[in-house]
């Protein structure tokens, strides 16, 4: 039995021109949610076929490519679709940010900065950070072509008026070159700032959404805030327990049934880094210490 | 007939027609609106009082004739030669709508305060401490309790949503307000509270409004100018007490004379 | 120009709901009011005292004729004007007491009286609405509640209180006393000649004899007037 053979990266040239032009047209409207014709891929929706089109459309024979699922390699989804490219392009992949030229995310962006040469896919769930005000696509559209964009407002509104402060940690709305307000995707506010200028390219694929949009290199972003609450980048209390980080964003980790649970670097590929060039082995806490 | 020196209409409309297929909706309707004058349009049902507030209000497009709207610079615009996004923006900054259905008019998830900030914050208001206290006055000028300002219109009374309503619609001090039957459906106490807002308010900020509304009543307390429609057709209009109490048209004289006294 | 001048006014109802039957009520009717004037309007019930105050007011469309009312430097005839300029004028240049108070729900008979200060601050109109309440001997603890439960004289107090508070140059009065005790008449009276004093053009139904010998000086009995039947 012959082992099926495969286009460039599984999907047809066709395809992929389709899905460069919208990605073309992403970059040009930097912000604004194209619509494209999201194919069939061989894993279900809410399992990144929108990443998965767009990294398969712009990848090359001589990409590098990294995947990471929630700033992890390792996941069971980074594997998956790190092995889905190795064996449908034939490229090269790898763990470390600096080495690679595409870098497939879900809901993280990588500590180590990244450079001109490099191009990041995010991931996403509901490309519409208006949907769950006004669940009318006609209306949402409109409010976008329109520039209405009082009712984002009126969501921080809610949070400060709720919880005292804007309560949203995550997915947390930001308007591109002071146009379009876009949903970054659900990665932690701790990133926004990383998304604005910044030298690399972003790209952003929803497949069950069927829409891709776009951040162009050093392009300005600001998340959404008052005057009088301004946006504030997120700041943990501990530092990771295995590489001493302090500027990471840190996940939590229960270690025993007792509940004790230490905080370690979401980026993988960060932590060891820092591991390896011994740079943070004196700083490490041994022990569990938590502030309030 | 002339205005009063130096003052221009707010709204000029010219033979407003509109056709549903073969079915009329109201037909060759004109009149002006000045500044603070409150138009109530009457009639019964199917005389095309509805049709001719959704045609004024920019939601409907007419069949014929023009809606001029005189904007804040002095200049006077056609509604419908407008581009959408302009005609949204009027929508939004200068105009009001009160809706019949309290529901259709607010976010019913939303706080109270939330849904009268919303206009604000869609023109740019960037600073939550005023918003909230814009919101909290607009509340007490309304009769609601200022502690509900976070509860969600859900878990208010059908009066309390339709003056939040009302309070959502003029935060943004708008010229000129539509309101469909705002007391329809309710309670009488309710109605009474309402309509003596809304007399004040308009009154106070020197609102002009144009009431659509089956009662007589409304009309007679809220309004100056009167029109009185008939399938489609202007039967008569004029000033509210002289249509009212002098009417000239033999349907006028009906729709007078069919209030039961109290 | 005198404050108010009819020329030549008719006026016919046309009752459609009665088959079309019509109901003339005056013909040719002309009278004028100098300031500082009372000019009381006499005739028997039915016979059209009220319809010429609600044809001066506006309230009643008038058939032929006109009704001049001077402002300033013009005249605005009432017969003619439009709705605008008929409100304009009610707001500043004529003032109808009539015979019934329309009570609006929930507003004090304070701010009823009140209202009628239309240019005026709101805190300042209360100020000499309940001055003029005191004059018509409405007590202190009525001026928050609404009129609708009031018995017939208090309202008639309201309501003369709210016409007679905003000076304008022209007043409409309708049978003022109708329902008022001694006392009370004479505030009326009183109130009636300060007016005149300040050169106020008076039109009055007046059916109380000695009423209208102390603030009339000239009667026009509308009979005269009466369309021929």
């Amino acid at each position: 039995m012959t082992a099926p053979v495969y286009n460039f990266a599984y999907l047809d040239e066709q395809t992929k021109r389709m899905v460069r032009r919208a990605i073309l047209k992403a970059i040009a409207i930097p912000g604004y949610q194209v619509p494209f014709a999201s194919r069939e891929m061989p894993m279900p929706y809410g399992w990144g076929t929108g990443g998965v089109q767009v990294t398969a459309a712009i990848l090359g024979p001589d990409d590098v490519l990294k995947v990471i699922d929630q700033g992890s390699d390792d996941t069971t989804n980074a594997v998956s679709i790190r092995d889905f490219f190795s064996r449908t392009a034939g490229i090269r992949t790898t763990t470390a940010t600096k080495e690679a030229t595409v870098i497939q995310t879900r809901h993280r962006v990588p500590e180590t900065a990244l450079t001109a040469d490099q191009v990041l896919v995010y991931q996403v769930p509901i490309p519409e950070p208006l949907r769950f005000l006004e669940p009318r696509e006609s209306e949402t559209r409109r409010m976008h072509a329109l520039s209405e964009y009082g009712l984002m407002h009126v969501k921080l509104y809610e949070d400060i008026a709720r919880h005292g402060h804007i309560a949203t940690t995550y997915a947390y709305p930001v308007k591109v070159a002071g146009r379009y307000v876009m949903d970054p995707s659900p990665i932690p506010k701790f990133d926004n700032p990383k998304l604005s200028d910044c030298p690399a390219l972003q790209l952003f694929g929803a497949g069950r959404e069927k829409r891709i949009y776009a951040i162009p290199p050093y392009t300005s972003v600001a998340s959404l805030d008052f005057e009088d609450h301004p946006f504030e980048p997120y700041r943990h209390d501990a530092q990771c327990e295995l590489c001493g980080a302090t500027d990471s964003y840190l996940d939590e980790v229960i270690t025993d049934d007792a509940g004790n649970r230490m905080f370690v670097c979401s980026d993988t590929d960060y932590c060891e880094m820092r591991r390896a060039s011994g740079e943070g082995a004196h700083q490490v806490v041994t022990g569990t210490e938590r502030g309030a | 007939m002339s205005a009063i020196a130096g003052e221009e209409p707010l709204l000029t409309v010219e033979a407003l027609t509109k056709w549903y297929g073969r079915q009329l909706g109201c037909r060759d309707v004109g009149f002006d609106l000045y500044e603070g004058e409150v138009m109530a349009i009457v009639g019964e049902s199917g005389s095309g009082k509805s049709t001719l507030l959704q045609l004024l209000s920019g939601q409907m497009e007419p069949s014929g004739g023009r809606i001029l709207y005189r904007l804040r610079d002095g200049n006077e615009s056609d509604i419908w030669q407008m581009s959408e996004p302009m005609r949204r923006l009027l929508f939004r900054a200068d105009w009001g709508y009160v809706h019949q259905d309290a529901q259709l008019g607010l976010r019913m998830g939303i706080s109270a305060g939330g849904n009268v900030g919303e206009r604000l914050m869609g023109v740019g208001w960037r600073n939550y401490g005023a918003i909230r206290a814009s919101a909290t006055d607009w509340l007490e000028r309304v009769e609601i309790d200022q502690s509900r300002i976070d509860d969600t219109p859900r878990t208010y009374s059908g009066g309390m949503r339709q003056r939040l309503q009302i309070a959502r619609n003029l935060v943004n001090a708008p010229r000129l307000v539509f309101m469909d039957e705002p007391t329809g459906g309710l309670d009488v106490s309710v109605q009474a509270r309402i309509l003596d807002l809304l007399r004040r308010l308009v009154a106070n900020l020197n609102i002009a409004a144009i009431v659509v509304t089956h009662d007589l009543a409304v009309a007679r307390l809220l309004s100056d100018r009167i029109m009185v429609m008939k399938a489609g057709e202007l039967i008569e209009t004029g000033l509210t007490d002289q249509v009212l109490d002098d009417p000239r048209e033999p349907y006028t004289q009906l729709l007078v004379s069919s209030i039961l006294p109290a | 120009m005198r404050p108010l001048e009819l020329f030549g006014v008719a006026k016919t109802f046309t009752m459609h709901l009665q088959g079309g039957v019509r109901l003339s009520v005056l013909r040719d009717l002309g009278f004028s009011v100098a300031p500082g004037e009372c000019v009381a309007l006499t005739g028997p019930s039915g016979a059209g005292k009220s319809s010429v105050l609600k044809l001066i007011f506006g309230n009643y469309r008038c058939d032929e004729g006109s009704i001049l009312i001077s402002d300033g430097a013009n005249a605005v005839d009432i017969a003619q004007a439009s709705p605008r300029q008929i409100l304009s004028l009610r707001r500043r240049k004529l003032s109808y007491v009539t015979q019934f108070l329309r009570a609006v729900p929930r507003v004090g008979a304070l701010d009823v009286v009140a209202e009628a200060l239309t240019d005026v601050a709101r805190g300042a109109a209360r100020e000499r609405a309940a001055a003029m309440l005191t004059r018509f001997n409405v007590p202190e603890r009525l001026w928050n509640l609404p009129p609708a439960t009031f018995s017939g004289g208090e309202q008639q107090r309201i309501n003369l209180a709210r016409g007679l508070l905003s000076e304008t140059p022209v007043l409409l009065l309708d049978e003022p006393t109708a329902s008022l005790d001694a006392a009370n008449r004479d505030a009326v009276v009183d109130l009636v000649r300060e007016r005149k004093r300040q050169g106020v053009a008076i039109v009055a139904i007046v059916h109380d004899d000695p009423v209208r010998e102390a603030i009339a000086d000239t009667c026009v009995d509308v009979t005269r007037f009466a369309a021929a039947a």
